[in-house]
């Protein structure tokens, strides 16, 4: 087994074991590139707590990951949940929400930048439509993050998937049961449908967090951090120290405290799920 | 009719009937919704291609036009030579097409020894594979670049491709779900009659799993397709530059010419939309089966 599983172990050793090794020793260090890293214990870390800049970055990514994580997921079980209604065309709307998230990010951040446009975009026109003055989107301090959100709302088609092939294992004869004691069409959701996909949820829920925690793309081509460094994220910040000022350790000690906040909210995620999660064999 | 009803009506039938017309209008409402959520996600794509053929002066004007009359094609042309949309193109096929073999190649032999060779600690190492799918890319990315800063590697392609090689743990899983489904009585078979375990790998397993190889290849030509942050990161020359990163150089001025930028998105957009559209079933399955571990 060990000959077959090599390039992986390989892979494994090479390009995590290694480097998170490494990162660790840099984040202990001040290192440049050019000159060999220099140890300055926790220097990076504390430094950390002081700099504006990263707490401003933290800030704002958890405004992210707070808002656009749970709409994300209750935009896709309500997707999913319309398109499992035996819809005619199903195969076209399911295309129609998986698309853009097939789309390089790039692409798509070039779009919405478009149809954020204040004077010209798409959003503003469909507002005035209704004779609503839009705001500026992304030139705004105060709605740039929002408009971050309001994208990706649009990228939700994996969890639709994910939703829509758990709703689809939901047995018939739940719902048969529930209705034939006399509960309506709401009760019937709330009390067979989500217990039933609680697995889907924390699975769209984890790997959103995770997604949404190193998210970087749309702010850097669309923002590049601004206005006022409001859609500056945490991935953004460290890949400007780390690629623009080349202060690797700086960087590194960054790179760590986002790992710890991940397994920590993974760990809970998982330790609560326990509570919330149900599994159909087990009940 | 209503004889009939009368006949089988017995209080909890007549509820019935009550719920199956509330059914109805509650179907008909989430038709409607569903084509309206549907409008709305298309609705982007609308705009993309509307903007990408009007004329420059029609791009900013409000209300805007919908429907630009007469289309202009030549925007198509002229995007294409406003960035170096060839010499893009063949980079990115330079390296997906390596990415390509080397996913297939470090993949398959891993998920096959997850799957279909008991040995002891298996498990554990597989469970182990799958958790760095949890680990930030963030994480790595500093370390990562040193390393292939040391070996002389960045701005060239390597460090987009060499992973490859080594194996990717989603796609590991993806195949190692895909050959459990395989009889084992195959493989048995097999040894009795002398084939060596990469003879069976080779000769039995890998036959049978043309579609889930198939899988395989779109999502990773897909990924690579798509990918920014790494060709960021490691390339440093623009005439190495992928696709999905030289077309934010449509940005790249004070006021951006949409009408090209638009064009260039879609000439963009255009391959991984019809690789998807003719291979649906097969994205949609790999996604699902994803999901199933959750």
């Amino acid at each position: 087994m060990l000959a077959f599983i090599s390039p992986w172990i390989l892979g494994f050793l090479g390009f995590f074991v290694y480097p998170l090794l490494l990162s660790l020793y840099y984040s202990f260090t001040e290192y440049n590139l050019l000159q060999p890293p220099k140890f300055v214990g926790l220097t990076n870390y504390v430094n950390l707590t002081e700099d504006s800049h990263y707490l401003n970055a933290v800030g704002n990514t958890l405004y992210f990951v707070v808002f656009s994580v749970p709409l994300g997921v209750l935009t896709a079980f309500i997707i999913a949940f319309l398109l499992n209604q035996q819809l005619r065309l199903r195969v076209l709307l399911r295309m129609i929400f998986y698309i853009p998230i097939v789309v390089p990010i790039s692409a798509t951040a070039i779009l919405w930048m478009w149809i954020f446009n204040s004077n010209w975009g798409l959003l503003n026109n469909l507002l005035a439509l209704i004779g609503i003055q839009g705001p500026s989107w992304l030139g705004s301090p105060t709605w740039s993050k929002p408009s971050l959100v309001i994208m990706q709302l649009w990228l939700v088609g994996g969890s639709v998937l994910i939703f829509l092939a758990a709703l689809q294992d939901v047995p018939r004869a739940l719902y048969d049961a529930a209705m034939v004691d006399g509960a309506n069409a709401v009760r019937r959701v709330w009390h067979v449908t989500i217990p039933m996909v609680t697995p889907a949820i924390l699975f769209s829920l984890l790997t959103g967090l995770i997604a949404a925690f190193q998210t970087f793309a749309n702010a850097w081509i669309m923002t590049g951090g601004g206005p006022i460094r409001s859609t500056e994220f945490y991935v953004l910040y460290l890949y400007e120290n780390g690629f623009r000022f080349f202060r690797m350790g700086y960087a590194s000690s960054m790179a760590w405290i986002l790992f710890g906040a991940v397994v920590v909210v993974t760990v809970i995620l998982f330790r609560t799920s326990a509570r919330w999660v149900y599994y159909g064999g087990e009940g | 009719m209503a004889n009939i009803e009368k006949l089988t009506t017995g209080p909890a039938a007549q509820g019935r009937t009550l719920q199956m017309s509330g059914s109805a209008l509650g179907k008909a409402v989430a038709y409607l919704a569903g084509l309206i959520a549907a409008a709305a996600f298309a609705l982007p794509f609308f705009w993309m291609v509307s903007t990408s053929l009007k004329v420059p002066g029609d791009v900013f004007i409000s209300p805007p036009t919908w429907i630009p009359w007469p289309l202009q094609w030549q925007t198509y042309p002229e995007a294409w030579t406003f960035i170096p949309f060839f010499s893009y193109t063949i980079n990115t096929l330079q390296i997906a097409i390596p990415s390509i073999i080397g996913i297939l190649f470090s993949c398959t032999l891993t998920a096959y020894g997850f799957a279909r060779i008991r040995a002891w600690g298996r498990d554990v190492l597989f469970f182990i594979c799958l958790s760095t799918m949890m680990i930030p890319w963030a994480v790595t990315m500093v370390p990562v670049f040193v390393i292939f800063k040391n070996l002389g590697w960045t701005g060239t392609y390597l460090p987009l491709i060499v992973p490859n090689f080594l194996g990717s743990a989603f796609y590991i899983f993806l195949l190692r779900q895909f050959f459990l489904t395989i009889p084992m009585e195959l493989s048995d078979a097999a040894r009795v009659d002398g084939c060596s375990e990469l003879g069976i790998f080779a000769r039995i397993i890998l036959p049978l799993s043309k579609p889930v190889l198939a899988t395989v290849t779109l999502f990773e030509f897909n990924r690579v397709w798509s990918d920014y942050l790494a060709p960021l990161i490691f390339l440093t020359r623009q005439e190495h530059f992928t696709i999905a990163l030289g077309l934010t150089y449509f940005l790249d001025r004070d006021r951006p010419l949409w009408n090209l930028a638009m064009a260039g998105n879609t000439m963009a957009i255009l391959p991984v939309i019809i690789v998807f559209v003719l291979a649906q079933r097969a994205f949609i399955e790999g996604i699902t089966l994803t999901g199933i571990k959750g």
